[in-house]
Protein backbone atom coordinates (compact mmCIF):
# COMPACT_ATOMS: atom_id res chain seq x y z
CA UNK A 1 0.00 0.00 0.00
CA UNK A 2 1.63 2.90 -0.78
CA UNK A 3 0.94 6.40 1.40
CA UNK A 4 -0.20 9.37 -0.14
CA UNK A 5 2.45 11.74 -1.79
CA UNK A 6 3.15 14.34 0.16
CA UNK A 7 5.82 18.20 -0.09
CA UNK A 8 8.74 16.05 0.23
CA UNK A 9 8.19 13.75 -2.39
CA UNK A 10 10.57 14.02 -5.61
CA UNK A 11 9.94 13.60 -9.26
CA UNK A 12 12.81 11.05 -10.15
CA UNK A 13 14.45 10.30 -13.30
CA UNK A 14 15.79 7.05 -14.18
CA UNK A 15 18.45 6.36 -16.51
CA UNK A 16 19.19 2.10 -17.91
CA UNK A 17 22.48 2.08 -19.82
CA UNK A 18 22.66 -1.75 -20.29
CA UNK A 19 20.48 -4.49 -21.30
CA UNK A 20 19.20 -7.31 -18.79
CA UNK A 21 21.03 -9.92 -17.33
CA UNK A 22 24.70 -9.64 -18.59
CA UNK A 23 24.66 -6.47 -16.14
CA UNK A 24 22.54 -5.83 -13.04
CA UNK A 25 22.02 -2.10 -13.92
CA UNK A 26 18.97 -3.08 -15.26
CA UNK A 27 17.68 -5.38 -11.94
CA UNK A 28 19.10 -2.29 -9.70
CA UNK A 29 17.29 0.71 -11.27
CA UNK A 30 14.21 -1.31 -11.18
CA UNK A 31 14.40 -1.80 -7.00
CA UNK A 32 15.22 1.62 -6.78
CA UNK A 33 12.61 2.68 -8.93
CA UNK A 34 10.29 0.53 -6.63
CA UNK A 35 11.38 1.90 -3.52
CA UNK A 36 10.95 5.20 -4.40
CA UNK A 37 7.42 4.29 -5.35
CA UNK A 38 6.98 3.14 -1.93
CA UNK A 39 8.15 5.85 -0.55
CA UNK A 40 5.79 8.30 -2.39
CA UNK A 41 7.65 9.52 -4.85
CA UNK A 42 6.89 9.76 -8.84
CA UNK A 43 8.86 8.16 -11.13
CA UNK A 44 8.78 10.37 -14.58
CA UNK A 45 10.21 8.70 -16.54
CA UNK A 46 13.20 5.44 -16.85
CA UNK A 47 14.58 5.90 -20.21
CA UNK A 48 16.71 3.04 -21.64
CA UNK A 49 19.75 4.16 -23.61
CA UNK A 50 22.82 2.06 -25.00
CA UNK A 51 22.42 -1.34 -24.80
CA UNK A 52 19.66 -0.86 -21.69
CA UNK A 53 17.23 -0.80 -25.10
CA UNK A 54 17.46 -4.47 -24.87
CA UNK A 55 15.39 -4.34 -21.60
CA UNK A 56 12.32 -3.11 -23.73
CA UNK A 57 12.06 -6.64 -25.99
CA UNK A 58 8.64 -8.75 -25.28
CA UNK A 59 10.69 -11.71 -26.75
CA UNK A 60 13.33 -12.51 -24.16
CA UNK A 61 12.73 -16.31 -22.90
CA UNK A 62 14.62 -16.61 -19.57
CA UNK A 63 15.12 -19.66 -17.95
CA UNK A 64 11.18 -20.02 -15.16
CA UNK A 65 13.51 -20.29 -12.15
CA UNK A 66 14.93 -16.80 -12.87
CA UNK A 67 13.39 -13.66 -12.96
CA UNK A 68 11.73 -11.85 -16.30
CA UNK A 69 13.31 -8.57 -16.23
CA UNK A 70 11.02 -7.29 -19.00
CA UNK A 71 7.57 -8.28 -17.09
CA UNK A 72 8.78 -6.46 -14.55
CA UNK A 73 9.49 -3.57 -15.66
CA UNK A 74 6.18 -3.63 -17.69
CA UNK A 75 4.34 -4.46 -14.56
CA UNK A 76 5.63 -2.19 -12.56
CA UNK A 77 4.51 0.43 -15.36
CA UNK A 78 1.07 -1.04 -15.71
CA UNK A 79 0.79 -0.78 -11.90
CA UNK A 80 2.57 3.06 -11.91
CA UNK A 81 1.32 4.34 -14.96
CA UNK A 82 5.39 4.63 -15.79
CA UNK A 83 6.39 6.26 -18.86
CA UNK A 84 9.27 3.69 -20.03
CA UNK A 85 11.32 5.11 -22.83
CA UNK A 86 13.56 3.23 -25.32
CA UNK A 87 15.59 5.40 -27.03
CA UNK A 88 15.16 5.23 -31.11
CA UNK A 89 18.47 5.97 -32.20
CA UNK A 90 19.92 3.15 -29.57
CA UNK A 91 17.07 0.98 -30.70
CA UNK A 92 17.28 0.77 -34.19
CA UNK A 93 21.17 0.10 -33.69
CA UNK A 94 20.57 -3.51 -31.54
CA UNK A 95 16.95 -4.59 -33.22
CA UNK A 96 14.26 -3.04 -31.06
CA UNK A 97 11.30 -2.40 -32.79
CA UNK A 98 7.97 -1.11 -32.27
CA UNK A 99 4.65 -1.45 -35.19
CA UNK A 100 5.88 2.16 -36.73
CA UNK A 101 9.42 1.72 -37.16
CA UNK A 102 8.99 -1.71 -38.21
CA UNK A 103 7.13 -1.22 -41.05
CA UNK A 104 8.92 2.40 -41.75
CA UNK A 105 12.00 0.48 -41.81
CA UNK A 106 10.65 -2.50 -43.87
CA UNK A 107 11.23 -5.49 -40.84
CA UNK A 108 9.15 -8.02 -40.79
CA UNK A 109 8.22 -7.72 -36.91
CA UNK A 110 8.03 -5.38 -33.72
CA UNK A 111 8.78 -6.50 -30.28
CA UNK A 112 8.33 -4.08 -28.24
CA UNK A 113 7.64 -4.93 -24.58
CA UNK A 114 4.14 -3.67 -23.20
CA UNK A 115 4.55 -0.62 -21.38
CA UNK A 116 7.64 0.79 -23.45
CA UNK A 117 7.49 3.49 -25.85
CA UNK A 118 10.16 4.45 -28.30
CA UNK A 119 10.98 7.69 -28.86
CA UNK A 120 14.35 10.30 -29.23
CA UNK A 121 16.72 11.47 -26.64
CA UNK A 122 15.08 14.23 -26.45
CA UNK A 123 12.76 12.28 -23.90
CA UNK A 124 16.19 11.84 -21.53
CA UNK A 125 16.70 15.49 -21.75
CA UNK A 126 13.39 16.49 -20.90
CA UNK A 127 13.69 14.31 -17.87
CA UNK A 128 16.63 15.86 -16.88
CA UNK A 129 14.89 19.08 -16.83
CA UNK A 130 11.80 18.39 -15.29
CA UNK A 131 13.03 15.95 -12.66
CA UNK A 132 14.01 16.86 -9.40
CA UNK A 133 16.71 14.20 -9.56
CA UNK A 134 18.09 12.01 -12.41
CA UNK A 135 19.94 8.80 -11.42
CA UNK A 136 21.69 6.72 -13.88
CA UNK A 137 22.44 3.46 -13.74
CA UNK A 138 25.16 1.64 -15.65
CA UNK A 139 28.34 -0.64 -16.42
CA UNK B 1 6.91 29.79 -15.94
CA UNK B 2 9.23 30.72 -18.67
CA UNK B 3 11.57 28.98 -20.47
CA UNK B 4 14.45 30.92 -18.70
CA UNK B 5 13.83 29.85 -15.32
CA UNK B 6 13.68 26.04 -16.57
CA UNK B 7 17.07 26.09 -17.48
CA UNK B 8 19.38 23.88 -15.98
CA UNK B 9 23.06 23.16 -15.49
CA UNK B 10 24.09 19.88 -16.88
CA UNK B 11 27.33 18.13 -16.75
CA UNK B 12 28.11 14.92 -18.78
CA UNK B 13 30.69 13.07 -17.28
CA UNK B 14 32.95 11.41 -19.84
CA UNK B 15 35.34 8.85 -18.16
CA UNK B 16 35.65 6.15 -20.80
CA UNK B 17 38.20 5.82 -24.07
CA UNK B 18 36.06 5.59 -27.45
CA UNK B 19 35.78 2.82 -29.73
CA UNK B 20 36.44 0.08 -27.41
CA UNK B 21 32.70 0.54 -26.19
CA UNK B 22 29.78 3.32 -27.76
CA UNK B 23 29.82 4.92 -25.00
CA UNK B 24 31.40 7.76 -26.12
CA UNK B 25 29.60 7.78 -29.30
CA UNK B 26 26.29 7.71 -27.87
CA UNK B 27 26.72 10.07 -25.24
CA UNK B 28 28.02 12.74 -27.82
CA UNK B 29 24.64 12.13 -29.54
CA UNK B 30 22.91 12.42 -26.53
CA UNK B 31 24.79 16.02 -26.01
CA UNK B 32 24.10 16.63 -29.57
CA UNK B 33 20.02 16.21 -28.96
CA UNK B 34 20.15 18.10 -25.74
CA UNK B 35 21.70 21.35 -27.43
CA UNK B 36 18.30 21.85 -29.07
CA UNK B 37 17.13 22.06 -25.20
CA UNK B 38 19.27 25.36 -24.45
CA UNK B 39 20.27 24.11 -21.42
CA UNK B 40 23.40 25.24 -19.51
CA UNK B 41 25.62 22.60 -20.40
CA UNK B 42 29.26 21.68 -19.46
CA UNK B 43 31.11 18.54 -20.66
CA UNK B 44 33.52 16.72 -18.70
CA UNK B 45 36.98 14.54 -19.71
CA UNK B 46 37.75 12.46 -16.88
CA UNK B 47 40.00 9.50 -16.19
CA UNK B 48 40.73 7.43 -20.03
CA UNK B 49 37.61 10.36 -21.19
CA UNK B 50 40.81 12.85 -22.22
CA UNK B 51 41.13 10.13 -25.27
CA UNK B 52 37.84 11.06 -26.33
CA UNK B 53 39.52 14.52 -27.34
CA UNK B 54 42.99 13.07 -29.09
CA UNK B 55 44.36 14.83 -32.42
CA UNK B 56 44.65 12.62 -35.44
CA UNK B 57 42.33 9.86 -34.55
CA UNK B 58 42.02 7.08 -37.48
CA UNK B 59 39.63 4.60 -37.28
CA UNK B 60 39.84 2.66 -40.44
CA UNK B 61 41.81 -0.13 -39.15
CA UNK B 62 39.14 -1.10 -36.53
CA UNK B 63 35.63 -0.59 -38.83
CA UNK B 64 34.32 1.86 -36.43
CA UNK B 65 33.21 5.06 -37.13
CA UNK B 66 34.98 7.76 -36.35
CA UNK B 67 33.28 10.76 -34.72
CA UNK B 68 35.69 12.49 -33.16
CA UNK B 69 35.41 15.58 -35.75
CA UNK B 70 31.86 16.19 -33.94
CA UNK B 71 33.58 17.29 -30.59
CA UNK B 72 35.12 20.07 -32.95
CA UNK B 73 31.61 20.92 -34.15
CA UNK B 74 30.09 21.36 -30.81
CA UNK B 75 30.50 25.12 -30.39
CA UNK B 76 27.88 25.09 -33.42
CA UNK B 77 25.97 23.56 -31.25
CA UNK B 78 26.29 26.31 -28.59
CA UNK B 79 28.20 23.80 -26.25
CA UNK B 80 31.45 25.72 -25.19
CA UNK B 81 32.62 24.51 -22.29
CA UNK B 82 34.64 21.26 -22.61
CA UNK B 83 36.87 20.60 -19.39
CA UNK B 84 39.68 18.09 -19.44
CA UNK B 85 41.18 17.17 -16.17
CA UNK B 86 44.66 18.09 -15.65
CA UNK B 87 45.65 15.49 -13.73
CA UNK B 88 44.14 12.74 -15.94
CA UNK B 89 45.88 14.17 -19.02
CA UNK B 90 49.36 14.08 -16.64
CA UNK B 91 48.79 10.39 -15.69
CA UNK B 92 48.61 9.00 -19.26
CA UNK B 93 51.56 10.78 -20.23
CA UNK B 94 49.57 13.23 -22.43
CA UNK B 95 49.24 17.31 -22.62
CA UNK B 96 46.16 19.43 -24.08
CA UNK B 97 48.71 19.35 -27.23
CA UNK B 98 47.85 15.68 -27.88
CA UNK B 99 44.05 17.04 -27.73
CA UNK B 100 41.97 18.39 -30.64
CA UNK B 101 41.86 22.17 -31.09
CA UNK B 102 38.54 22.59 -30.76
CA UNK B 103 37.02 26.35 -30.24
CA UNK B 104 34.06 28.41 -31.01
CA UNK B 105 33.22 32.03 -32.42
CA UNK B 106 32.33 34.38 -29.39
CA UNK B 107 28.88 36.59 -31.00
CA UNK B 108 28.93 38.26 -28.16
CA UNK B 109 33.09 39.40 -28.81
CA UNK B 110 32.89 40.48 -32.32
CA UNK B 111 32.80 36.26 -33.09
CA UNK B 112 36.39 36.17 -32.05
CA UNK B 113 37.68 32.60 -32.27
CA UNK B 114 38.16 30.93 -28.48
CA UNK B 115 38.93 27.76 -27.30
CA UNK B 116 36.48 25.24 -25.73
CA UNK B 117 38.50 23.47 -24.56
CA UNK B 118 39.20 24.34 -20.66
CA UNK B 119 42.20 22.48 -18.80
CA UNK B 120 40.32 22.49 -15.23
CA UNK B 121 41.94 20.76 -12.15
CA UNK B 122 40.63 17.91 -10.15
CA UNK B 123 39.71 20.74 -7.40
CA UNK B 124 38.32 22.62 -10.48
CA UNK B 125 35.83 19.42 -11.06
CA UNK B 126 34.75 18.72 -7.91
CA UNK B 127 33.31 22.56 -7.86
CA UNK B 128 31.71 22.15 -11.17
CA UNK B 129 30.21 19.03 -10.17
CA UNK B 130 29.24 20.34 -7.07
CA UNK B 131 27.33 23.14 -9.14
CA UNK B 132 25.25 20.99 -11.32
CA UNK B 133 21.22 20.29 -11.64
CA UNK B 134 22.07 17.29 -13.58
CA UNK B 135 24.58 14.95 -14.28
CA UNK B 136 24.69 12.59 -16.61
CA UNK B 137 27.68 9.29 -17.38
CA UNK B 138 27.29 6.88 -19.24
CA UNK C 1 23.68 20.99 -1.53
CA UNK C 2 26.00 18.19 -1.76
CA UNK C 3 25.91 15.50 -4.03
CA UNK C 4 25.34 11.37 -4.37
CA UNK C 5 28.26 9.22 -5.19
CA UNK C 6 27.48 6.06 -6.63
CA UNK C 7 30.13 3.53 -7.53
CA UNK C 8 28.82 -0.24 -8.69
CA UNK C 9 32.30 -1.96 -9.73
CA UNK C 10 34.72 -3.72 -7.34
CA UNK C 11 37.68 -1.60 -6.26
CA UNK C 12 40.22 -4.20 -7.01
CA UNK C 13 38.79 -4.74 -10.83
CA UNK C 14 37.98 -1.00 -12.05
CA UNK C 15 39.62 2.48 -11.00
CA UNK C 16 35.82 4.15 -10.71
CA UNK C 17 35.81 3.88 -6.73
CA UNK C 18 39.46 5.94 -6.83
CA UNK C 19 37.83 8.05 -8.63
CA UNK C 20 34.90 8.85 -7.37
CA UNK C 21 37.22 9.43 -4.21
CA UNK C 22 39.04 12.06 -5.39
CA UNK C 23 36.31 14.12 -6.61
CA UNK C 24 34.35 15.00 -3.22
CA UNK C 25 33.07 17.89 -1.91
CA UNK C 26 32.81 18.67 1.61
CA UNK C 27 29.48 16.55 2.80
CA UNK C 28 28.61 14.36 -0.02
CA UNK C 29 27.57 11.19 0.35
CA UNK C 30 28.92 7.64 -1.56
CA UNK C 31 26.92 4.65 -1.81
CA UNK C 32 28.77 1.76 -3.11
CA UNK C 33 26.62 -0.58 -5.26
CA UNK C 34 26.50 -3.79 -6.37
CA UNK C 35 30.23 -5.24 -6.92
CA UNK C 36 31.77 -2.12 -5.15
CA UNK C 37 30.61 -3.32 -2.24
CA UNK C 38 33.48 -5.90 -2.24
CA UNK C 39 35.53 -2.86 -1.38
CA UNK C 40 33.94 -2.35 2.07
CA UNK C 41 35.15 -5.71 3.52
CA UNK C 42 36.92 -4.91 6.38
CA UNK C 43 40.97 -6.33 5.94
CA UNK C 44 40.72 -5.38 2.41
CA UNK C 45 42.98 -3.27 0.82
CA UNK C 46 40.68 -0.18 -0.35
CA UNK C 47 39.61 -0.06 3.46
CA UNK C 48 41.96 2.53 4.54
CA UNK C 49 41.69 4.67 1.05
CA UNK C 50 38.23 4.54 2.08
CA UNK C 51 39.26 6.17 5.13
CA UNK C 52 41.14 8.61 3.64
CA UNK C 53 38.19 10.09 1.92
CA UNK C 54 36.82 13.42 3.52
CA UNK C 55 36.13 12.72 6.73
CA UNK C 56 33.01 15.29 6.70
CA UNK C 57 31.51 12.18 3.27
CA UNK C 58 29.46 9.15 4.57
CA UNK C 59 30.26 5.92 3.00
CA UNK C 60 26.99 3.39 2.49
CA UNK C 61 26.99 0.60 1.36
CA UNK C 62 23.60 -0.89 -0.18
CA UNK C 63 23.00 -4.13 1.85
CA UNK C 64 20.88 -6.47 -0.63
CA UNK C 65 24.01 -6.67 -3.16
CA UNK C 66 26.63 -7.01 0.49
CA UNK C 67 24.39 -10.56 1.32
CA UNK C 68 23.89 -10.83 -2.57
CA UNK C 69 28.01 -11.45 -2.14
CA UNK C 70 27.97 -13.35 0.80
CA UNK C 71 28.75 -10.45 3.58
CA UNK C 72 26.79 -9.47 6.51
CA UNK C 73 27.19 -6.29 8.01
CA UNK C 74 29.82 -7.71 10.84
CA UNK C 75 31.85 -7.96 7.55
CA UNK C 76 32.14 -4.60 7.07
CA UNK C 77 35.18 -2.14 7.53
CA UNK C 78 34.16 0.65 10.22
CA UNK C 79 32.75 3.67 9.81
CA UNK C 80 30.81 2.26 6.87
CA UNK C 81 27.07 2.32 6.67
CA UNK C 82 24.56 0.12 5.56
CA UNK C 83 21.39 1.05 3.99
CA UNK C 84 18.63 -1.01 1.69
CA UNK C 85 16.92 0.55 -1.46
CA UNK C 86 14.44 2.92 0.71
CA UNK C 87 17.70 4.04 2.22
CA UNK C 88 19.44 4.77 -1.42
CA UNK C 89 16.35 6.71 -2.30
CA UNK C 90 16.27 8.89 1.06
CA UNK C 91 20.15 9.27 -0.13
CA UNK C 92 19.14 10.54 -3.47
CA UNK C 93 16.66 12.60 -1.71
CA UNK C 94 19.10 14.25 0.59
CA UNK C 95 21.59 15.30 -1.59
CA UNK C 96 21.21 18.02 -4.36
CA UNK C 97 22.23 15.23 -7.17
CA UNK C 98 23.55 11.69 -8.15
CA UNK C 99 26.74 11.37 -9.64
CA UNK C 100 27.65 7.57 -11.42
CA UNK C 101 30.78 6.47 -11.57
CA UNK C 102 30.42 4.29 -14.14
Amino acid sequence: MLRARGDRDLRFGIVVNEGPYTHQASDSAYRFARAALEKGHEILRVFFYHDGVNNGTRFTVPPQDDRNLQRQWSELAEAHKLDLVVCIAAAQRRGILDANEAKRQGKDGDNIAPGFRISGLGQLIEAGIQADRLVVFGD
Amino acid sequence: MTGQSKRKKFLYINRRAPHGTIYALESLEVVLIGAAFEQDVSLAFIDDGVYQLMAGQDTSGIGVKNFSKTYRALGDYEVRKLYVERESLAERGLTVEDLMPISFEDEEDDYAEKPSILVADRSEMVRLIAEQDVVLSF
Amino acid sequence: MPTLHTVNKSPYERSSLRSCLDHLAEGDSVLMMEDAVVGARRGGKFVEVLKAARPSCTVSVLAPDLAARGMKADDLAEGIALVDYGGFVDLAVANARVCAWL
